[in-house]
């Protein structure tokens, strides 16, 4: 039995882990630094700002962070690139084929047997390798570095920008930066946090995307219909992996509850600001 | 009758009556001539290459004392020539007729600068006039005595050019002789038989009082004033008795010697009180007054040491009767500075000071609390108390802050003194030591302290800014023409003036961070709606943070020298509004300077543009947490279902391993057994 020798599925490569490490501290770099602006009429706005050393260390940090967030975009079309030559694929095969983030057919299958399950009128859906949630957090990404990474150009070059644009667009672009961090920043800490790490199965947090492991139970429960191809194929050996020592995955654990507080504090401060000190 | 003798008289007539008809003329058709081109107001014509206007007022000249003359009786170089005559004329000879005059004028200072060509030394028509001269007599003429004063200022007065350029012995001539008896009684009281400068100086030979011809030279003066005080020998002989008429023996005192010139006032001697005879009572320590027994010791040498050294006891203690054994018996009131400080006095009398005074409250600060009494000293003097580092600490003994005069104050400034210590004005003066600082005096002036609500106190709010611009004059000329300025009304509305932005005691450097923090709260106090946008957008979030170096109000509006946007020297206007971005933003360009400073996306009247892109952004994030948070709550209910499922099928399949365990031991009993 596979299950007998106490390895583990490898779900993500070390790239990935790295990248999405680096992602998560940008990415909470530039939603702190960013707040303290948004909402620089509150009290916590000040003090935090204080604590970064002053507004314009602030704005050091926050552009620092969207560089990272650029780079860890580029490097994920580089490795896209990489791929496509090492499965000898085309594009069409590699976009569309089974194993991709784009959206298909069955994306939609699943999600209305999602709606269905949810409602006690049919069984749980047979998941594959990527979920309907899962495709639409990655697109998020997509979309959120498409729209603040342009506007935040903009604002972070004014004087270039305006070579072509009007004057006012950098206030259009003000408030189209600022309002979908709030999104972006909402959604992740949100329903992101919730689709992956708080729900009951998986609850307080998954570790998966920091270590790429998983059980195999737990991984013939979550993607059943991934495992059965697998079997199938007489694949499954090849991504078995050795567990990570326990110094490891405590290691993990702070990281990742140290973000998922911060996370929640953000929203607890969006909610704050929005709600009672707003003007 | 015979006709023979008829016809010869009647024949007389006739030529005498021809000759008059001609001779009449000819004067006649002269003046007329040069009137030709000279009654044009634009006529013009050169003199030393300088084209000057050579218009003539036939008006004034007929009402002038040389109406009977002909023109050529002055000019006389155009006597007899073809007309037009040439020009470059030479100046006229007064002396022609008046030789007496131009002769003493010749030898006077006045005619030797002349001599040596000097541009400034006054002529003829400096002090008389040219072609509207007027009699002294004629209250008009720049030489009657109600207008010589006037005539003489033009040169003698304080600030012009000869007074700066020339070497002049005597200072504020002008101010001096309107204040002294002299003055006050030909300029204020019209007494045209009161001395004018002509009355001493003479009008044409002015001398240098060196000069032993001069009328003011010491050995003449005496003729001079004698002229109007013809027995004052005999009045100081029998009031003044010996002792000053003579100090040394045979040399008699000059008018000069007791009586500054220019600044001649009333003189205060009594009958024979001299210095020396109040003091052989007040020189002794133990002397007390009889009425409430307070010390009446005087320290002679302190009266030598102060500012009224050369005043006598009695020109202040004007009330003492040398006639009396005890002289200062007679004396009633308090001594009035105004007697000499007329000017001060009257301020002094206007001002709250004054006005509590007045009405006998112990509260009034009289002359002596802030000067002293016979310790009096000028405030250039380091050890006098109202030296400029010593004002605040004198005006404190009253207004700081528990002290007499703040307990009845209902106003909205306190802890004065220590509010004003610890501002830039205050740590420029007492911590710094520049006494050209500002202290209490410069702002709310010495005599004529009065509440900002008085009109005319110089801290109401429409006289502060001329207040302040006595030292900041620069900013107050920039003020005075800003959208700020009092004159430039509109609503009617109060506008701010100095210490609405910078406060009054409390004024900090304008570099100072908390300054520039503050100012924003300054400004908003009036412009609250655009004060509310302004922190709507980049530069004001940054600025709550604490951050100084974004643009704040008077980074793009200016200081002092706020305009409307409509006018061109404004920071905003067409044309300066790029360079004023660029202060910060060097590559600022003219699309740039489009950016909306005020914008605010809650109007959708005046900005649509940002109204819509917010709701539109809005809604979108709504749509998303919307869906989002359906899709979770949907799922949460069948995911803790499940879990419960996932536990039951690990504890049955935990249960199944332990009941595996237990058949196969039971075996093994079997076996053994």
């Amino acid at each position: 039995m596979a299950n007998g020798n106490g390895k583990q599925f490898l779900r993500f490569i070390r790239l990935n882990r790295v990248l999405h490490i680096v992602m998560i501290v940008s990415f909470m770099s530039l939603a702190l630094t960013g707040m303290t602006l948004k909402f620089s009429y509150t009290t916590w706005a000040v003090i935090l700002a204080h604590l970064f050393g002053g507004f314009e260390s602030a704005g050091y940090v926050h552009r620092l962070a969207a560089v990272f967030m650029f780079g860890i975009f580029v490097a994920h079309i580089v490795e896209l690139f990489k791929m496509k030559k090492r499965e000898d694929k085309t594009w069409r095969k590699l976009i569309f084929g089974p194993d991709s983030m784009m959206f298909n057919r069955n994306d939609l299958k699943e999600f209305i047997g999602s709606i269905k399950w949810f409602l006690g009128k049919g069984p749980r859906p047979k998941f594959g390798r990527w979920t309907y949630w899962e495709k639409f957090d990655y697109f998020a990404v997509f979309w959120g570095i498409f729209v603040i990474g342009s506007t935040g150009l903009t604002l972070w070059f004014p004087e270039i920008f305006t070579l072509v644009l009007p004057g006012y667009f950098l206030n259009i672009a003000t408030i189209i930066h600022s309002d979908e961090a709030l999104l972006a920043v909402g959604f992740i800490f949100t329903v992101h946090f919730f689709n992956t790490h708080l729900r009951p199965e998986k609850f307080p947090m998954d570790l998966v995307v920091f270590t790429g492991r998983m059980d195999l139970e737990e991984f013939k429960h979550d993607k059943p219909a991934e495992y059965e191809a697998l079997v199938k194929s007489g694949e499954l050996e090849n991504y078995l992996v050795e567990p990570y020592q326990p110094i490891v995955i405590k290691a993990v654990r702070v990281f990742g509850y140290t973000a998922l507080t911060v996370g929640f504090s953000i929203v607890i401060w969006i909610i704050y600001a929005m709600l009672f000190a707003y003007r | 009758m015979d006709k023979p003798t008829q016809f010869f008289f009647k024949s007389i007539l006739f030529v005498l009556f021809f000759v008059l008809f001609f001779i009449g003329k000819t004067v006649a058709q002269e003046n007329s001539e040069c009137l030709t081109c000279h009654e044009d107001k634009s006529a013009t014509g050169t003199r030393k290459g300088k084209t000057i206007s050579v218009f003539v007022d036939e008006r004034k000249l007929s009402h002038s004392v040389h109406q009977s003359l002909s023109c050529v009786a002055c000019h006389s170089d155009v006597e007899g020539k073809e007309l037009p005559h040439e020009d470059d004329l030479k100046a006229v000879n007064c002396g022609n007729c008046h030789s007496d005059e131009q002769t003493q004028h010749a030898k006077s200072l006045h005619g030797k600068a002349i001599q040596r060509g000097d541009a400034l030394a006054p002529k003829c028509s400096d002090c008389h006039g040219n072609h509207e001269i007027l009699s002294a007599s004629n209250s008009n003429s720049p030489t009657s005595p109600l207008k010589i004063p006037f005539t003489c200022g033009k040169c003698h007065q304080e600030g012009t050019k000869v007074q700066q350029q020339r070497e002049i012995h005597q200072d504020h001539i002008i101010e001096n002789f309107s204040e002294s008896i002299h003055g006050e009684g030909l300029l204020r009281k019209g007494l045209i038989v009161a001395p004018n400068c002509a009355s001493c100086h003479t009008s044409h030979s002015i001398l240098p009082h060196t000069d032993n011809n001069s009328s003011i030279s010491r050995n003449k003066i005496a003729n001079t004033c004698t002229k109007c005080h013809a027995q004052i020998e005999q009045v100081h002989r029998k009031i003044i008795k010996g002792e000053l008429w003579e100090k040394q023996a045979h040399v008699l005192p000059a008018c000069v010697d007791c009586h500054q010139p220019h600044k001649v006032r009333k003189v205060f001697y009594s009958q024979g009180m001299a210095d020396s005879d109040c003091m052989r009572c007040h020189d002794k320590q133990d002397v007390k007054s009889t009425k409430d027994g307070r010390s009446l010791y005087v320290d002679f040498t302190h009266v030598k040491q102060s500012k009224h050294a050369k005043v006598s006891c009695s020109q202040c203690h004007s009330e003492v009767n040398a006639s009396s054994v005890r002289p200062c018996e007679t004396i009633t009131q308090k001594v009035d500075c105004a007697s000499c400080h007329a000017e001060v006095g009257t301020q002094y009398q206007k001002s709250m000071h004054g006005q509590l005074t007045a009405k006998n409250d112990p509260n009034g600060p009289t002359c002596k609390e802030c000067h002293g009494e016979h310790t009096v000293k000028g405030k250039t003097d380091p050890t006098s108390p109202i030296f400029a580092t010593n004002i605040p600490n004198l005006c404190a003994e009253c207004h700081r802050e528990g002290e007499k005069a703040t307990r009845k104050y209902k106003g909205s400034q306190h802890e004065i003194i220590e509010h004003y210590t610890e501002s830039i004005h205050g740590k420029g003066l007492m911590k710094s030591g520049l006494t050209v600082t500002a202290t209490c005096t410069n702002c709310h002036t010495a005599h004529n302290v009065l509440p900002k609500s008085d009109s005319a106190s110089s801290v109401n709010p429409d006289n502060l800014p001329k207040t302040c611009g006595n030292c900041h004059h620069g900013i107050q000329e920039q003020f005075e023409k800003s959208v700020h300025a009092q004159k430039i009304s509109d609503n009617g509305k109060r506008k701010p003036v100095c210490n609405d932005c910078h406060t009054a005691h409390t004024i900090k450097r304008a570099d100072e961070q908390g300054f520039k923090l503050e100012i924003m709260q300054q400004c908003g106090r009036c412009h609250e709606e655009i004060t509310e946008t302004y922190f709507d957008t980049y530069h004001g979030k940054v600025s709550q943070l604490g951050y100084t170096k974004t643009a704040k109000c008077y980074d793009c509006h200016g200081a002092h020298d706020i305009l409307p946007v409509t006018d061109p020297k404004s920071h905003l206007s067409h044309d300066n509004v790029v360079g004023t971005c660029q202060k910060c933003h060097e590559g600022a360009n003219r699309r740039f300077a489009g950016y909306l400073t005020h914008a605010t996306h809650h109007d959708p009247e005046k900005y649509p543009l940002l109204f819509w892109t917010f709701w539109g952004m809005t809604s979108l994030l709504i749509g998303t947490f919307v869906f989002g948070g359906i899709h979770t709550l949907l799922w949460l209910p069948r995911a803790l279902q499940m879990k419960r499922e996932m536990r039951q099928k690990a504890m049955m399949k935990e249960k199944e391993q332990t009941e595996q365990l237990d058949s196969t031991t039971k075996k093994e009993g079997e076996n053994n057994g």
